[in-house]
């Protein structure tokens, strides 16, 4: 099952995207964690204003098969969350690189998408995980 | 829905149980001391009343019906020689209030299977408290807690948890205020040595270790952990849900564990659900046993013989449950191990090993095995097949429905994609486990000749495949009223 990759976006190990554009950055989950959830039921999202580190649990994501945190690619302040998928959880299946989005955040230190891996590498870490 | 609710079979005025006349002169309540008005409960004859109940049943499927494999919950038939111990007059047939003196039986048979359980875990002493599995890991936590408190040692607030472990066990860590941290398991499924090291440290209050793991693997290093949680000042605690690869074979305290659940409703042959409850009674070792849950059965030899009597034991954690434990399972799992004696308890061991090596072989062939390693009582296979691309572990699952199966557990452990984890438990016989390996090995056919057979499984069920994600985001728990739900538009 050949899973795609967003060309726009830099993604993490755990299967999280991040968009840049100027000083803020969008994240969600990528198109292989979609499929590996099946169908989403549930995001918890976090409160607007908190903070994370690189690497923290910011959200969950709940399927029919499992409940899964969702980690922050880099550390970041929270300024807006995706309120529509408490309606439509579906969009993150449907749609997970658009209308599935889960936060948009202020970067703490933008050195840290250095550690984030290119469309190109996340592909081939795909191969790997088989 | 082919069987109504039964409140839509009933109809003003009928009803199933007639009572006596009343002989005694009526005293009715005063008006300002009810509470509500009177209960909106069904009316239905008894042919009704007996009707419905035996349709659900023959819908139901359990463990008279046929195998039931579902990893980890160790679904193996129960004897009903248990029931018959359960239904003894002079056991039941007593109050928890009663004095010790008037129910010396009850606690004989109790001090008598904590005993049992001793032998079996290497424990210093059992409390047969804890309601479920999940109860026994909050005991033991607490009182993995209440150690490390008494000797000022309350930083110690890290309990590390495989990545392989029931959901249970960081679950019941965050209840008792700890801090769950996952440990990565290496490539043959055993805990990560390495990814212990960063937490061999002042803040390590101890480990939860399955051993076999819900890979169904017994951890080659298992003795080497404990030696080293042990050594940064940290404490073992044992899921024994999987322990029925081990008994009479393997005592969990002389691996190094310091405390440890064991459930009587899996590996003791009591019920599951249906006529349950659960029982997780809780052994530990020497550092530990202080701090079980009372009260415990001791037991006093004087001149008169053997007396028993209720202790809490120095340090303890307190009750935990109310009363002593879910008396009528402790009845059940002891008949169990007296009926199959030391001997007979590792046998069955030895057989549900063998049965479960037995299977796994036979379906490797067919369906991926991640580690593939000689398994204890269970084994992990993936739900993915060559040629079917659009086939999940879930399709398969729901199609073993229609070969007349309950599905094994399906998704966990969660470091398995697409995982079918199958137990298949020493009850069943080498025909039973080739005619199940059969039906699999026809769904992976099925599989690639007719994938649309697996998606719209199960067409033999009566309500067919069912909407799952309907089920997750539009709960409903109540059955309301047709009338009233048209009244809201529904």
């Amino acid at each position: 099952m050949a899973s795609t990759i967003d060309q726009s976006c830099l993604y993490a190990e755990n299967h999280e995207w991040i968009r840049v554009q100027e000083d803020l950055a969008t994240v969600g989950i990528s198109d292989y964690a979609q499929d590996e959830l099946t169908d989403v039921v549930y995001v918890e999202l976090p409160e607007i204003g908190s903070t994370f580190k690189q690497g923290d649990p910011f959200a969950v994501v709940e399927s029919v098969k499992a409940a899964s945190d969702v980690f922050l690619p880099v550390a970041g302040e929270i300024v807006e969350v995706n309120a529509a998928l408490d309606d439509t959880p579906e969009a993150v299946n449907d749609d997970p690189y658009g209308r599935g989005w889960f936060v948009r955040i202020r970067v703490t230190d933008p050195e840290e998408l250095a550690t984030l891996m290119s469309p190109e590498a996340y592909a081939s870490y795909l191969q790997e995980q088989g | 829905m082919s069987e109504p609710i039964i409140y839509e079979l009933g109809a003003p005025g009928r009803c199933a149980a007639h009572l006596p006349k009343l002989d005694v002169p009526p005293s009715p309540l005063p008006p300002a001391h009810l509470l509500r008005d009177g209960l909106d409960l069904p009316e239905v004859s008894e042919v009704d009343l007996v009707r419905h109940y035996v349709r659900l049943s023959q819908m139901n499927y359990g463990v008279d019906i046929g195998l039931y494999p579902l990893g980890s919950c160790t679904m193996k038939y129960n004897p009903k020689a248990n029931e018959e111990a359960a239904r003894i007059s002079d056991l039941h047939n007593v109050h928890p209030y009663q004095p010790e003196e008037s129910v010396q039986g009850n606690l004989a048979l109790m001090y008598a299977l904590q005993s049992a359980l001793a032998e079996l875990g290497g424990f210093q002493a059992v409390s047969l408290q804890p309601a479920a599995g999940a109860h026994g890991e909050l005991s033991g936590i607490l009182m993995i807690r209440a150690y490390h408190r008494a000797r000022g040692d309350a930083q110690r607030t890290v309990m590390l948890i495989p990545d392989s472990a029931h959901g249970t066990n960081p679950a019941s860590t965050s209840m008792v205020g700890l801090e769950a941290v996952e440990v990565s398991s290496d490539e043959r499924g055993n805990v990560d040595l390495s990814a212990l090291t960063p937490h061999l440290n002042q803040r390590l209050a101890g480990i939860m270790l399955t051993n076999p793991n819900t890979l169904g693997l017994f951890d080659e290093h298992v003795q080497e952990i404990c030696r080293r949680v042990h050594e940064a000042g940290g404490l073992v605690y044992g899921d024994g849900a999987n322990f029925n690869a081990l008994m009479g074979i393997v005592k969990p305290v002389q691996l190094g564990f310091d405390v440890m659940h064991l459930n009587l409703h899996k590996t003791f042959s009591t019920p599951h659900g249906g006529g349950g409850p659960g029982s997780g009674p809780v052994g530990a070792g020497p550092a530990l046993a202080d701090y079980l849950p009372g009260p415990l059965v001791a037991r006093d030899s004087g001149a008169e013989g053997e007396t028993y009597r209720w202790e809490i034991p120095a340090r303890s954690i307190g009750r935990v449950k109310s009363f002593y434990g879910h008396f009528g399972i402790i009845v059940r799992a002891y008949a169990y191990i007296c009926m199959l004696g030391a001997s007979g308890l590792r046998e069955s061991s030895e057989a549900a090993v063998l049965a479960a090596n037995y299977l796994q072989e036979r379906l490797r062939r067919t369906y991926p095995l991640p580690y593939p390693r000689t398994c204890m009582h269970e084994f992990v296979l993936e739900g993915r097949l060559q040629g079917a691309p659009g086939i999940r572990a879930l399709d398969i699952a729901k199609r073993l429905i229609d070969y007349g199966y309950h599905p094994p557990t399906n998704y966990f452990p969660l470091i398995v994609h697409e995982a079918l984890m199958i137990e298949p438990t020493e009850t069943e016989s080498k025909r039973e486990l080739d005619a199940f390996a059969d039906a699999l090995e026809r769904i992976a056919q099925e599989a690639v000749d007719h994938p649309e057979w697996l998606h719209e499984a199960p067409t033999r069920a009566p309500l067919r495949r069912l909407d799952e994600v309907r089920a997750a985001k539009d709960l409903v728990l109540c059955w309301e009223r047709r009338d009233s739900r048209d009244k809201d538009g529904q």
